[in-house]
């Protein structure tokens, strides 16, 4: 088990004969994904590199059976792909596309309201059940099958803690990439729900950031709901109040979303913060016997 | 990015919002001659700089006659304004607004901003108007109202109307209001604004409502769908490093401190700052590479970094997923060797190829320190950059 994907997830990349998809669906492959095919509009019926390709998501959808898909797309047409995948009523859809402008954001999540399908990112590094399924941009060696969830809104330091966890041998169940936009589709709260409801997820470490307040709404979840042990980083102690710190959404406004303001209700709600980022694995086992 | 008061008037009048008749002026001949044409006075000059707080450092004047226009703009053209959004070093202030003066009866506060809890835009409006918005949120909550917009329907009247009340506005106000909330609101989809504040927006005594000042906060990701817009950017308010930054794809932000830092992914590079700061140092920049640096990428970064002249170390953190270490290495050799580097450099390489990278390192020749994880690295640049004082 895990949450998300597995190995009988079935992923299509939306953009795939563009050189970023067709690349990370490659890798995906390569990985053990089951990448059955690609949607690239105007090149439906034609197959590159094994993979067949369609016109449209819903066509993909109907002729290979799949439940996931991945967005490669570019920043002016991403939403609307995000879009056509929802209405093909497709389970999943992770957006790794950077840089989609916040109010197309706005719209997209306004088009989801009551339907089935859940969107991680956009801006993110994807999606991983380690040994089983690989949706997105991560290096799929630096993971290792086990029992810690990884949720994360900033990809390399997503692998920094992979790689800690996976060091001191402890594997993961899955990674989640939730994204560094301030308008995303999964949250930090989402996936802790998803990790609590996991049998096989037996502790989680949560990293967040400056910005918004995803990583308090998911403490107060921590505190009041969650049985297994959780550990964190929040990155950006030191970043200036004002100015965006690459991600979209790494920003402090208004005197509000700062690391040290994050830190201490993460604290007071039994989440063991590591104080430095080369420690994250460690202030999990702090609180968590493997 | 932001863009200056005159511009932003300029886009408002645009929406039938209403704003004070003003121009821009770049000398004090000119300003005296705009005054005349402006009206009868009383006028404002306003310093135009990105930042606010500009009245109490002098950048705000009232003058009684096109001659008073004239004394105040020479005064203001050149003069390095402070105030506390400029730090220390103040902004040289270029130009200067020339506006009718207006009879303020009351001050109101009305701002439009991307929810991301609801993820709506929202409109936010206070009795306070004039005052620090944060002040009023952290004092007194009460004071302030807003309202989620359905991006399906748009700003309706009846929410409109519930904001002028609250604002405790009657009569003929009310309808004013809603006119000018709703010119807000196109203004902010179309233009894709991230922020849009009006502080104050003014009853005047003739009972009208006029924005007296306002500031725009633009979408970068949605910048490329107004060039009109984009055309607007004044670089010389920008941290100059920023700007060259931007212009190679680097995400870069000026520190204050002294250990220069290249990362790839802004996670890291943020993480990279912290730990730098937990074994007591300082770092002198946040910088992401992004995913796809290429040599000439790296290259432009390092000269980026040492053009400050505070920096006494370097510290490189790159954890190489899609980004292969053996490439990174060769990156920071052959900057190395182009910026002929003088400063300590301390480099830490994990992920794809990493061995290779390591070997391109330690053949170079180059003075480069290498670490093992991220602790080793900042512990190692911070005692470098010690042991250089």
């Amino acid at each position: 088990m895990s949450i998300l994907i597995n190995k009988n997830t079935k992923v299509i990349t939306q953009g795939i004969t563009g050189a970023t998809g067709l690349f990370h669906a490659q890798g995906a492959r390569e990985y053990g994904t089951q990448m059955v095919g690609g949607v690239t509009p105007g090149k439906g019926g034609t197959v590159i590199d094994g993979f067949p390709v369609f016109d449209t998501v819903k066509e993909a959808i109907e002729q290979t059976g799949a439940t996931a898909s991945v967005i490669y797309v570019p920043p002016p047409f991403a939403a609307d792909s995000i879009m056509e995948a929802v209405d093909a009523g497709i389970e999943l859809v992770c957006c790794i596309t950077e840089g989609i402008p916040v109010l197309d954001m706005v719209k997209v999540k306004h088009f989801m309201k009551g339907k089935r399908t859940r969107l991680v990112g956009p801006n993110c590094p994807g999606v991983i059940t380690p040994g089983e399924c690989k949706i997105g941009i991560m290096p799929g060696y630096i993971h290792k099958p086990g029992k810690v969830g990884v949720v994360s809104r900033s990809g390399t330091l997503t692998y920094e803690a992979v790689w800690q966890l996976t060091c001191l041998g402890l594997g993961q169940s899955t990674c989640v990439g939730i994204g560094g936009d301030p308008v995303n589709g999964t949250n930090h709260l989402d996936v802790l729900r998803l990790f609590q409801a996991d049998p096989d997820t037996e502790a989680v470490i949560m990293i967040g950031e400056i910005g918004g307040t995803s990583e308090e709404e998911a403490a107060y979840f921590v505190r009041d709901h969650m049985t297994k042990p959780v550990a964190a980083y929040i990155a950006g102690v030191t970043a200036p109040p004002g100015k965006r710190m690459g991600h979209a959404g790494a920003i402090i406004s208004g005197g509000k979303g700062t690391a040290t303001e994050k830190v201490a209700i993460l604290r007071e709600c039994g989440i063991s913060v590591a104080d430095s980022p080369a420690e994250m694995a460690q202030a999990l086992l702090r609180i968590y016997q493997p | 990015m932001n863009i200056h008061e005159y511009q932003a008037k300029a886009i408002l009048r645009k929406f039938g919002v209403p704003v004070p008749d003003g121009h821009v002026c770049y000398n004090s001949a000119g300003a005296r001659e705009w005054a005349k044409r402006l009206g009868d006075g009383p006028w404002v000059v306003k310093a135009q700089i990105h930042a606010g707080g500009r009245g109490k450092g002098g950048g705000v004047k009232l003058a009684r006659t096109p001659d008073e226009v004239r004394n105040i703009s020479r005064e203001m053209l050149g003069m390095i304004l402070r105030t506390h959004q400029t730090g220390a070093e103040g902004k040289l202030v270029t130009r200067v607004l020339v506006e009718n003066g207006c009879n303020i009866a009351n001050e109101l506060y009305v701002s439009l901003l991307v929810d991301r809890a609801t993820s709506k835009v929202t409109v936010m409006a206070s009795t306070e108007g004039g005052m620090d918005i944060e002040e009023v949120a952290a004092k007194t909550p009460e004071k302030i109202f807003t309202e989620a917009i359905d991006p399906l329907v748009g700003l309706t009247a009846f929410q409109c109307r519930n904001i002028a009340f609250s604002l405790g506005l009657s009569g003929k106000l009310v309808n004013k209001a809603t006119a000018v909330l709703q010119g807000l609101y196109k203004t902010f989809i179309a233009c894709d604004c991230s922020m849009l504040e009006i502080n104050p927006l003014v009853v005047t005594a003739e009972n009208n409502l006029i924005a007296l000042d306002a500031k725009f906060g633009f979408d970068d990701n949605a910048i490329f769908r107004h060039p009109k817009i984009a055309d607007m950017r004044d670089y010389d308010e920008e941290d100059p490093n920023e700007v060259e930054a931007s212009q190679h794809d680097l995400s870069y932000v000026s520190l204050t401190g002294n250990i220069g830092c290249l990362v790839n992914g802004a996670g890291l590079a943020m993480a990279t700052m912290d730990i730098i700061k937990h074994y007591s140092g300082d770092p002198a920049n946040f910088l992401d590479v992004g995913g796809g640096a290429t040599i000439e990428r790296v290259t432009e970064a390092f000269k980026i970094i040492l053009s400050d002249k505070n920096v006494k170390g370097i510290l490189v953190n790159i954890f190489g997923g899609i980004m292969k270490c053996d490439i990174i290495a060769t990156g920071v050799v052959e900057a190395a060797k182009q910026v002929s580097l003088t400063v300590p450099l301390v480099v830490r390489l994990e992920g794809t190829n990493v061995a290779r990278g390591k070997e391109i390192l330690a053949e170079s020749g180059l003075n480069i320190v290498s670490a093992d994880g991220m602790a080793d690295a900042a512990q190692k640049i911070v005692a470098a950059v010690k042991g250089a004082n």
